[in-house]
């Protein structure tokens, strides 16, 4: 087996809260290849939280620990905020749900993505560049994109800005939460298409952190159930329909599909024993 | 129920003016649940809101029940169609508690028996009365999707309007919120008109659907047709297929497309 | 029905921090408990409160605080120097320093509060009925509210004085002419970002008048930051009716007004530094008890932290 990208081990992140601790993740462990895996999970399963502690963009009020988070030859885990500025943006690129907040509203987008440039490029140089990685994109017509505004792009534009931009330093790996949410379910395809595209070209490893079952299973390689801050299930995407852990059967039960016309929809019972 | 015929919306004036939805007639019969599905910006909320009573600034005809509605109502039209909102989080009143949500429309309206009446609705909504005297940031998102639900049955309108009543929860939460529309449906009979852009969440709740682009209701088709693939227009297999999850040779040819007809 | 936990039932803390609270009082005494709690964390805000506790029980209990009635002259003690029978030291007419400001501390809790209470309700209607209705109503009433701020407070609250001829009931109403604009831009611009929530949609799809939507659903929201810069204007105000009373606008002579007080001692200011030392200093006091008091409040009100 070829080495991954990124092995995590016992990953833990725990945040303070006036009244108590709250423990996020708890003891996870898994890696990441030149593949797509999917992480899934509901609303405070810690699926976010896990892609942020990575890249150490944990708020201020969390602690992260973790035994080993080997990415290339670098322990993240014990990696100063020195050695992750090289790495943020740069050997690990990460897409946010919404692109209206991580873009810089006053200014045009192609002067964006062009800051991400190795500095020493001349103008004519730089713009040649941008409009490249604007047409990896699929964008039909880079040249008028270049010089738009973020709130002049749709919701899927901003979206492919934004993979663009992280695009041009090359990074190994890519962390994207919830990268389609916001976008309608259309344009969704196109820009996991292009991500897709991206990461069988150049051979990119991409951690997708979704909570919709349905996509992950039908656009990633492999899947991370998170349940209460733990990886309670891990399979090959094909194989999700098949899955063993009864969090994993029930959430795959609760979803309404066409063409299966049931009364009710099966609801999800907890069971406190899944947490531990 | 709902009869809506040349229903025109526009926002803005002069060279910013926008029509959000350009010339739609559909109609709704009683006891039947419809779809209005669409991506974000098609007008399907505008019309909602417009049914509703919150957009008065609309051309055309809606009669409800029979009766022609004018873009300002009477109070009693507000007994008859209620409506249900996308966001949890944001629909309740933050300073009032699960009692003071639902004693205000009782007290608009007059009614009698206000105790009878809220402890009916919160068990009709699978809420204990011990929800009673909670405020929202005390509730969980299905919590309050519950309590907006019980909001609008307290005034035993004949119609409810469903903003995306789920999109904002998660999927076994939504199962659950689901499961309750079709259980108030099967007991009370009422007409649901549900504004989605979740074809399979409409195709579990509706009998008939219209899908919607661009402000225009581009077909309208029974759920079973939609399962059946018989749809006429390219946009709605479009979202059919979009809706099944992602298939890379399927979009490679849409984007394939987008790409020759751009060029 | 539902049936209400007696306070004394498991005691008072259980009742206040119970998950569930069981009837609508329940419920409102629960906010208040933790509200307070989160206000006892901040020792700023509690030297602020103190502060204002301290004035009101002074202001409560003046006749037995002071030493001397507050207007006792004694000619044969003049301008003396502070001293265990004089605390404060005496003015230039022989009365006790210390009792007049003590006695003080009632016109200038009464100023403040009444100011409050006539401006706070007057911002808070115009600014919420102008940002809810929009339109004509709005332009109108915030064209008002544009010619009042245009002219700086003290300016104006002397112009009001002097058509309304000088005394502490007109200079109260002056300060409150003054006082209440901002307040209305602030409950205008709160209106106008609750205005387009859905809960306020919700109300209007349940057939609510609009009088009701305003007054209930509206206001609650603007509440909490208008009692916050009314406290944290409360500096302002008594700074204005210091300024008045200075001026010889506001309180009249005798009165202890700690501004009139502060402009008598002004002549004697390089012999006699304290006639003039005493009232600044309760001005700062109480000025700085008010903000710190008010900054407290936000923290805990403030609904953007919730």
């Amino acid at each position: 087996m070829i080495k991954p990208l990124l092995e995590v081990e016992d990953l833990n992140v725990t945040f303070r809260t006036p009244h108590r601790m709250v423990r996020a993740v708890r003891d996870i462990s898994f890696t990441v290849g030149k593949e797509k895996v999917g992480i899934v999970g509901e609303s405070g399963s810690g699926k976010s939280a896990t892609g942020r502690a990575i890249l150490k963009l944990t708020p201020g009020n969390g602690i992260v620990t973790a035994k080993r988070m080997q990415f290339e030859e670098l322990d993240l885990a014990n990696a100063t905020e020195q050695d992750m500025l090289k790495v943020r943006g740069k050997r690990i690129g990460m897409i946010l749900q919404d692109p209206k907040f991580s873009l810089d509203p006053v200014m045009r987008v192609g002067d964006q993505i062009a800051e991400a440039l190795p500095p020493g490029l001349g103008r004519k140089e730089a713009r040649e560049r941008v409009l490249e990685v604007l047409q990896a994109v699929q964008i039909r017509n880079p040249e008028r994109v270049y010089d738009l505004y973020p709130h002049e792009c749709s919701g899927g534009m901003g979206q492919r800005v934004m993979i663009a931009m992280m695009l041009v330093p090359e990074p190994k790996l890519l962390i994207a939460d919830e990268p389609t949410s916001a976008l309608d379910v259309t344009v969704r395809m196109q820009v996991l298409a292009i991500l897709d595209d991206l990461v069988s070209r150049r051979g990119l490893g991409l951690m997708f952190i979704s909570h919709d079952l349905n996509l992950v299973a039908t656009f990633c390689d492999r899947v991370l159930i998170m349940y209460a801050g733990r990886i309670v299930e891990e399979c090959k995407a094909s194989e999700l329909r098949d899955a063993k852990h009864p969090y994993t059967q029930g959430l795959l039960a609760s979803l309404p599909r066409i063409g299966e016309r049931r009364k009710k929809l099966s609801t999800l019972v907890r069971d406190p024993a899944w947490a531990y | 129920m709902i009869e809506v015929e040349n229903l025109v919306v526009r926002f803005g004036k002069g060279k910013a003016a926008m029509t959000a939805v350009d010339n739609v007639s559909f109609t709704v019969k009683t006891g039947e649940a419809f779809g209005l599905v669409g991506e974000s910006g098609c007008g399907k909320t505008t019309i909602l809101r417009c049914l509703a009573g919150l957009n008065q600034d609309w051309e055309g005809v809606i009669r409800i029940d029979g009766k022609q509605l004018t873009p300002k109502r009477e109070r009693a039209f507000y007994k008859l169609a209620q409506i249900v909102f996308q966001d949890p989080y944001g629909s309740l009143h933050p300073r009032f508690t699960v009692n003071g949500t639902l004693m205000e429309p009782i007290k608009i309206h007059g009614l009698d028996r206000a105790d009878e009446r809220i402890d009916r609705v919160l068990k009709q909504v699978g809420l204990g009365p011990a929800f009673r005297f909670r405020y929202p940031h005390q509730l969980s998102g299905g919590q309050r999707q519950r309590v907006a639900i019980a909001r609008a049955l307290i005034l035993e309108p004949k119609l409810m309007l469903l903003d995306e009543p789920t999109s904002a929860l998660d999927v076994s939460v939504q199962a659950e919120i689901l499961n309750l529309l079709t259980d108030i449906r099967d007991s009370t009979g009422l007409t649901f008109l549900l504004v989605s852009h979740d074809l399979s969440v409409v195709s579990h709740m509706c009998d008939r659907l219209a899908v919607m682009n661009h402000g225009q209701i581009y077909e309208e088709l029974t759920v079973d047709d939609l399962v059946a693939r018989r749809y006429r227009e390219a946009y709605t297999r479009q979202l059919f297929e979009a809706s099944l999850g992602y298939d890379k040779r399927l979009t490679t040819e849409q984007v394939k497309a987008l790409d020759e007809a751009g060029a | 029905m539902t049936t209400a936990i007696e306070p004394g039932k498991g005691g008072l803390r259980a009742y206040l921090t119970a998950e569930v609270s069981n009837s609508p009082t329940q419920a409102s005494l629960q906010r208040l408990y933790f509200g307070c709690r989160r206000f006892a964390e901040n020792p700023l805000a509690m030297i602020g409160l103190g502060i204002l506790v301290v004035l009101l029980l002074v202001a409560i209990f003046a006749p037995l605080i002071a030493p001397f009635p507050m207007n006792e002259q004694n000619l044969g003690r003049r301008l003396l120097p502070p001293s265990g029978a004089h605390w404060f030291g005496t003015d230039e007419l022989g009365r006790d320093i210390f009792s007049r400001v003590v006695y003080g501390s009632r016109i200038t809790l009464q100023i403040t509060l009444l100011v409050a209470s006539i401006a706070a309700p007057i911002g808070l209607l115009v600014g919420t009925v102008s940002g809810y209705f929009g339109g004509w109503t709005d332009t109108v009433l915030m064209r008002i509210t544009d010619i009042f701020l245009s002219f700086p407070g003290l300016i104006l609250a002397l112009a009001f004085v002097a058509a309304l001829g000088p005394g502490i009931r007109n200079a109260v109403i002056a300060i409150a002419l003054t006082v209440w604009p901002p307040i209305a831009r602030l409950a205008r611009a709160e209106t106008l970002t609750v205005r387009s929530s859905d809960y306020i949609a919700a109300i209007r799809a349940q057939g609510a008048p609009a009088w009701r939507i305003v007054v209930k659903h509206v206001m609650p929201m603007c509440l909490s930051s208008v009692i916050i810069r009314i406290t944290l204007n409360m500096a302002g105000i008594i700074l204005t009716a210091a300024a008045l009373g200075f001026l010889g606008l506001g309180a009249q002579p005798p009165m202890p007004e700690w501004g009139a007080m502060l402009s008598t001692g002004r002549q004697y200011l390089l012999g006699s530094w304290f006639l003039a030392a005493a009232p600044g200093i309760a001005i700062l006091v109480v000025s700085l008890g008010f903000n710190l008091f008010g900054d407290g409040l936000r923290d805990v009100l403030d609904p953007r932290d919730e």
